[in-house]
């Protein structure tokens, strides 16, 4: 068995659909360690959500992994029936969903559906599963559990009902817990008890989490480590503070430069990132943001780059967590290139 | 010539509820105004009325009380009864809506939904001018001649927001209200079309009502900044004063709530985290609406409204404990 929890190699996997064929992951490779957090970052359509559902076998039917391994837990995901996923699934690995509206029963009681969980996996009793219901909503602080569980999903305000949602995932204590845009759908005042929540959760269950956002103010605040997705690669991935203070992607550059800084009294114009993201009908040869990057050179078009590996900045990052820093760039490559001969020379 | 372009008084809002005599005060007794050629920033949570404000003032749908004035004339005044006609001055106030998905009618092409308003204000002398003027609205926003013939569906999320703007172009306003422009957009999209808003407003001269519920964009955008909660204002004063000075509590849990994206700020930073959800318009609560929620709560908050008023030039907030609130630690980010 791996050493990791998630072991991701080389997943390619497509969509399908009567237009064609749509590339949503294209060679993509994650290594996660128990207990991890790990930040997947990208635009819609970028395949952050994908990634993350191809690990519970979660792919709609015209989608198909194509080659690579998915590893999870001592599990060979892409190889296994849906009959063995779903005694997985629910139990080692759990999911929440970005909107809490319309992922919830509306006709079944709170109760019903934490307990339903609860149930599915294991040989608890009614009343057993019950109070361990009872457990769960206090655990996610929700108080008055009693008179919760006999309520249905309109009762209960949007952040209740995603606080719900992370019962129902605990229920049998996964391993490991996806979480798609939690906090998208929520007012940033519950975003925040929400996120305050899921930190704690992670400290007290020490459950490995992947967090999939499109909001870099989010994943900064709880990730060990970043993995940045365009157009159905992992363009660049390392631990969380090297991402951020020393992000060598353009990609990712650009990303951190077109969101309004609050801190700063100085006003200073946004850099967007021009043009639009890429249609994965249609994906270009090279490295897929070359027609966006502004420092595109000819063979960027041409070639998709390998990975370029960095020394990890020091800083906070629990020790063990840290994931060595990548990027896929011609521009390091080259870099690196420069710096080898430069030293040859001398 | 006044140096405010709208104003706005006592503005009130009230929804009837189906089946019972209770009302839904989406806004209630909203006072501000919009100097000319400032972008005024509204912040609140969903359901604050920010963008009822924003619709009542272009009378889309008709305010239940209240006065408003843009330039000098009077469009609407509850007391005096005066309903202006509104057909010249939509040719003046425009707005931009939230979703470029479901704003944009799916079977008219894009030059047909951006020359319809050329049409109803009779704009264009013939078919020729009306063609020209459809291209250069969209050049103005960075599509392409193209582009006109072409229906909604063939767009992506940040080309069609640039269509939904250059429909409220094409009449030449000077007021635009923006409701939520950017927040269906990809980050990197996000900022082209930012960016879009400040240019065209230096090119065209124009004012922005920019309602949004993320505070780091409306702080980047706007001159001014009106926090709303539950339908009423609680706080309005300029940007850099509400972000590093603000005197409200909820304006300072709202600051605080805002993720940064920076690790070290991030773990540094002490967030204030309110209890509990936004309590439902219908049963509000007495006295200060925010009192359910805020730390400083007495029995003053319950039995008296707090008043609307300035606390330093240009800087309004309503709260009964300023005191306490403006010596607590702040949400507010220390400036770098």
């Amino acid at each position: 068995m791996s050493e990791y929890l998630v072991d991701i190699i080389h997943e390619k996997l497509s969509f399908f659909t009567p237009a064609g064929e749509v590339k949503a992951l294209n060679d993509v490779s994650i290594q996660m360690r128990e207990g991890e957090v790990l930040g997947i970052v990208g635009e819609s359509g970028s395949g952050k959500s994908v990634t993350a559902y191809s690990l519970m076998g979660l792919t709609a039917d015209n989608g198909k992994i194509i080659g690579g391994e998915v590893n999870f837990n001592g599990h060979r995901i892409d190889l296994m029936t849906e009959k063995e996923i779903r005694k997985i699934r629910g139990k080692e690995i759990s999911i929440i969903f970005q909107d809490p509206m319309t992922s919830l029963n509306p006709v079944y009681t709170i109760g019903n559906q934490i307990e339903e969980a609860v149930r599915v996996h294991g040989d608890k009793t009614k009343n057993e599963a019950r109070e361990r219901a009872r457990e769960l909503l206090t655990l996610v602080g929700i108080n008055e559990p009693d008179k919760r569980l006999k309520q249905y999903p309109h009762e209960l305000s949007g952040g209740m009902r995603q606080r719900v949602m992370i019962a129902i995932a605990l229920a049998c204590e996964p391993k490991l817990l996806i979480a798609d845009e939690p906090t998208t759908a929520l007012d940033v005042t519950i975003q925040a008890q929400i996120l305050e929540l899921m930190n704690d959760l992670k400290k007290k269950l020490k459950m490995g989490i992947i967090l999939i956002t499109h909001d870099l103010g989010v994943v900064a605040s709880m990730c060990d480590n970043i993995a940045v997705m365009y157009a159905g690669e992992i363009v660049e991935y390392g631990p969380l503070d090297d991402i951020f203070y020393n992000p060598q992607h353009e990609y990712t550059k650009g990303l951190l430069k077109s969101i309004p800084k609050f801190q700063e009294k100085e006003y200073s114009k946004l850099v967007p990132i021009e043009g639009q993201p890429v249609d994965l009908l249609n994906p270009p040869k090279g490295c897929p943001f070359a027609p966006r990057c502004e420092s595109c050179m000819k063979v960027c078009l041409e070639k998709k780059p390998e990975r370029t590996e960095f020394d990890n900045l020091g800083g906070y990052t629990v020790v063990g967590m840290k994931g060595k820093h990548y990027s896929r760039c011609f521009l390091q490559a080259k870099k690196e290139f420069e710096m080898k001969n430069g030293e040859v020379k001398a | 010539m006044s140096d405010k372009l709208l104003d706005i008084k006592g503005l009130k809002q009230y929804f009837p509820v189906a089946g019972s005599k209770k009302v839904v005060k989406a806004v209630d007794d909203v006072s501000f105004y919009i100097k000319r050629g400032e972008t005024f920033g509204l912040v609140g949570e969903s359901g604050c009325g920010k963008t009822t404000t924003g619709r009542s003032i272009l009378r889309l749908i008709e305010p239940t009380a209240g006065r408003i004035e843009y330039d000098g004339q009077v469009l609407f005044d509850s007391e005096k009864k005066i309903k202006a006609d509104m057909l010249p001055y939509r040719r003046k106030m425009q707005i931009v809506f939230q979703d470029p998905y479901a704003s944009l009618d799916p079977r008219m092409t894009v030059g047909d939904i951006i020359g319809e308003a050329l049409d109803i204000h009779k704009l264009c002398a013939d078919k020729q001018e009306r063609r020209d003027r459809i291209i250069e609205l969209l050049s103005r926003v960075g599509l392409n001649s193209e582009h006109a013939n072409r229906y909604p569906h063939e767009f992506s999320g940040g080309q069609r927001q640039r269509v939904g703007i250059a429909r409220a172009l094409a009449v030449d306003p000077e007021f635009i209200v923006c409701d939520e422009p950017v927040s269906a957009l990809d980050v990197s999209i996000q900022a082209q079309v930012v960016n879009m808003f400040e240019e065209l407003q230096e090119a065209l001269h124009l004012t922005y009502l920019f309602i949004a519920h993320d505070l780091s964009v409306v702080n980047h955008i706007s001159d001014r900044i009106g926090v709303m909660y539950l339908g009423h204002m609680v706080e309005l004063a300029e940007s850099e004063e509400l972000i590093f000075h603000s005197a409200h509590p909820y304006t300072q849990s709202l600051i605080s709530a805002v993720p940064v994206a920076d690790p070290n700020t991030a773990r540094s930073s002490k967030r204030i985290i309110l209890q509990g959800d936004v309590p439902s318009p219908v049963d509000p609560p007495s006295g200060c609406a925010f009192r359910t929620r805020c730390p400083y709560a007495d029995e003053k908050c319950a039995s008296e409204t707090p008043e609307f008023k300035e606390i330093s030039a240009g800087h309004f907030c309503a709260c009964h404990h300023l005191d306490k609130a403006s010596k607590a630690e702040t949400g507010s980010p220390k400036p770098v």
